[in-house]
């Protein structure tokens, strides 16, 4: 298009031959832009599985999925341990919901504040600095939490608990160890704050002003509005943030690997030592021998699907939902 | 971020090394890379990347150390373990020789040199009867094994309360045996009064803390060490040993010695194990060992040093074996540090600057492993080395 301006100044929107070949051109490149990325994606799924096939096949997929036993053989040519990912598995999935419990209503609180309560000055302020936690490289988040964060907030807190009647639930129980499920899970729910903030806020503005000055006018207090016009009016930009969210807690690994305890095991209690799939992947893989190597991708193809599945998951919740606005954030 | 922190410290390095290498090759009093003494501070940046690279307890675990790869006459990759004294050794070596070693792990190194992507491979677990008959099929000739340096791994602890309770009652460190290690680690004892460890501290007036054991999250040949010795002490361990063992629930790990040493420093009641020198690093208390013949033994150089030198004679001919059944005044948990090189293959230059650089090594570099808490290749056993190291690439 701007060559053509270039030659005939008048208007730019004659035909010319130029732009009559551009324009195929210009769809290839996006066509291949847009298929790559489903090429890449099929290639490494089809690759690990066809690595990770072996240890499956071994195991089986529920042995692999249900075991809890991890024992990595020193074999270069075929599966001579035991692998069962679960404690993994479950390791990943309780620290990601613990964090998603802390961290959705903390993102919605600061949302609504920025968006509806903060002065206009204190607003943007307030934004960029959500933003810049988002900054921070998680092996700064790892070094913080184990040098700080654990030592005076939350291990303290995690005594408090255990010590209350609280304590007496197996999964609130003591000991709470510095290296917990616990100190990984408030670590993620600070590195997910800042996307679920800033997708919360994205679909509160969606929200059509004159709903909320109707709902003024008619005399509902602020409250009332953020409880009944914007939050219901939001609710698939919220799932849709608190998915991506979700998303990075599955897929976080280095302060994860440093805060779980990495103990190849998995424990009932909020407070102990455990491990989870990423963390193990980073902790074991360059001194692996060729089978533990395979059973490592097969832990990055569950995680794999897990993801999906919760992607999926997510989007028939907005998808039931969503009938109202507020699918523009997703 | 991580990579070009990397790179800068190795091109730094790599910098510091040319220096080195024009400044005519000897130890120059003016040339300050010589044998600075890692302790010392300095302003310039060159130190400052040596330092960092050098100090152990700031090394990362696949922390590129030596020149880059382009000039590097050896190309070497292995365990984490023996970084510090091989950087010691690369610097220092008389015979001039570029070594660049990549510190990714025995694991890593082992793959490394299997695969021929390295000139020596180096690893704390000597080759499985597996790995060796593959090794075979891939040059058509025997990988050798050589012993570069012995390591130590002490147990250690952090527990005010039995610190207190050890000065009331005059002793220097806790007494622990194999069985009273592997109960901890098994989590059948779970605090210091247990009556195992009663019966090894009589007099001391043991308080009932928590206890936590803490393991290497990453496969290790600390833990190979460490558990090695488990199972042949030891009448209450069944896990085995090896690099990465199945360790029981109720314990954490910690990544890499570093992750041990703050896991053990923070957490009241953790007893973890370390690297020899990760312990003096960090002033972390440590346990007394009860060795094979019953003596108490406290993790001191000269302890360390003892166990190699008692089983020397009896070390087989491919040099494949595990520092076992330590007695008299040896420090009982001990390991070898292995070399792997091919007995064929090499370009001659290539073998000429193996054999030049680890002769100096076992021969002459035996004060900087002492001084970084290694004990050295020495006596009779010295020669076996160098007969091994003649062997690179013999059957050309």
């Amino acid at each position: 298009m701007a060559t053509a301006t270039q030659t005939d100044p008048p208007s730019g929107l004659q035909g010319t031959s130029r732009g009559r070949r551009a324009d195929p051109m210009f769809r290839a490149v996006v066509l291949v832009s847009a298929t790559s990325v489903l090429v890449v994606l099929a290639a490494m799924i089809i690759r690990t599985t066809i690595d990770a096939w072996p240890v499956f096949d071994a195991m089986g997929i529920w042995g692999f999925l249900s075991g809890t036993e991890w024992d990595s053989g020193s074999s270069r040519s075929e599966v001579t341990g035991t692998y069962g990912a679960f404690p993994f598995i479950y390791g990943t999935l309780k620290i990601s919901f613990v964090a998603l419990l802390f961290a959705v209503p903390l993102a919605i609180g600061i949302a609504l504040f920025t968006n509806e309560i903060a002065p206009s000055g204190l607003r943007k302020t307030l934004a960029s600095t959500v933003d810049l936690l988002a900054m921070v490289p998680s092996v700064v988040y790892a070094l913080v939490g184990i040098y700080f964060f654990r030592l005076q907030i939350w291990a303290p807190i995690g005594q408090f608990i255990a010590d209350s009647p609280l304590g007496n639930l197996r999964f609130f129980g003591p000991p709470v160890l510095l290296s917990s499920y616990w100190s990984a899970a408030n670590i993620l729910a600070i590195m997910i704050l800042p996307i679920i903030t800033a997708i919360c806020r994205e679909a509160f503005a969606q929200v059509p002003r004159d709903e909320v000055n109707a709902a003024y006018a008619m005399g509902a207090t602020r409250w009332e509005v953020m409880r009944h016009v914007i939050v219901p009016r939001s609710f698939a930009g919220i799932v849709g943030g608190t998915m991506l969210g979700l998303g990075r807690a599955l897929g976080e690994t280095i302060a994860i690997a440093y805060l779980i305890g990495s103990s190849q095991r998995w424990a009932p209690q909020l407070f102990f030592g455990g491990d989870a799939m990423t963390s193990v992947i980073v902790n074991t893989f360059a001194d692996s021998a060729p089978e533990g190597i395979w059973a490592l991708l097969a832990i990055g193809v569950a995680l794999f699907f897990i993801t999906m599945i919760v992607n999926v998951l997510a989007r028939l919740i907005v998808h039931r939902a969503g009938r109202f606005a507020g699918d523009a954030a997703l | 971020m991580r990579n070009f922190s990397r790179k800068a410290a190795a091109s730094l390095l790599a910098v510091s090394l040319v220096a080195a290498a024009c400044g005519g090759g000897d130890d120059d009093a003016g040339d300050p890379t010589a044998q600075t003494d890692t302790d010392t501070a300095t302003e310039s940046a060159e130190d400052d990347a040596e330092d960092e690279a050098a100090e152990p307890t700031l090394l990362d675990e696949d922390e590129q150390v030596g020149v880059d790869a382009e000039s590097a006459d050896l190309l070497g990759a292995g365990a984490t373990f023996i970084t510090p004294l091989m950087l010691e050794w690369i610097r220092d070596n008389e015979p001039g020789i570029n070594v660049n070693y990549q510190s990714i792990g025995s694991g890593g190194g082992i793959e490394q040199f299997l695969s021929e992507n390295v000139d020596f491979g180096s690893s704390e677990a000597f080759l499985t009867d597996e790995a060796l008959a593959e090794a075979q099929e891939i040059r058509g000739c025997d990988p050798i094994h050589f012993v570069d340096a012995f390591g130590s791994v002490v147990v250690s602890y952090n527990d005010p309360d039995l610190d207190a309770a050890l000065e009331a009652a005059g002793q220097e460190s806790l007494i622990l045996d194999a069985d009273a290690v592997a109960g901890i680690y098994n989590v059948e004892i779970t605090s210091w009064d247990d009556p195992a460890i009663a019966e090894l501290n009589p007099d001391v007036e043991l308080p009932d803390t928590n206890l936590v054991a803490v393991h290497r999250s990453d496969g290790s040949g600390t833990t190979n060490i460490f558990t090695q010795y488990l199972d042949d002490a030891a009448s209450n361990w069944d896990l085995g040993f090896g690099t990465e063992v199945q360790w029981a629930a109720g314990t954490i790990g910690g990544n890499g010695n570093e992750g041990v040493a703050a896991e053990t420093q923070q957490q009241p009641g953790a007893v973890g194990y370390l690297s020899y020198a990760y312990a003096v690093e960090n002033d972390i208390s440590t346990a007394a060992m009860v060795n094979a013949d019953g003596n108490v033994i406290e993790p001191t150089l000269d302890s360390i040093s003892a166990g190699p030198s008692e089983i020397i004679d009896d070390i087989p001919q491919d040099q494949r074996f595990a520092v076992l059944g330590v007695g008299g005044e040896g420090f009982p948990i001990v390991g070898a540090h292995w070399i792997l090189a091919w007995e064929c293959g090499y370009d001659d230059d290539v073998a000429e600057s193996l054999r030049e650089f680890f002769s100096w090594a076992v021969t002459e570099g035996d004060d900087l492993a002492r001084d970084l808490f290694y004990a050295p290749v020495t006596g009779e056993f010295e020669q076996a080395v160098l007969d091994q190291i003649d062997r690179i690439n013999s059957a050309n």
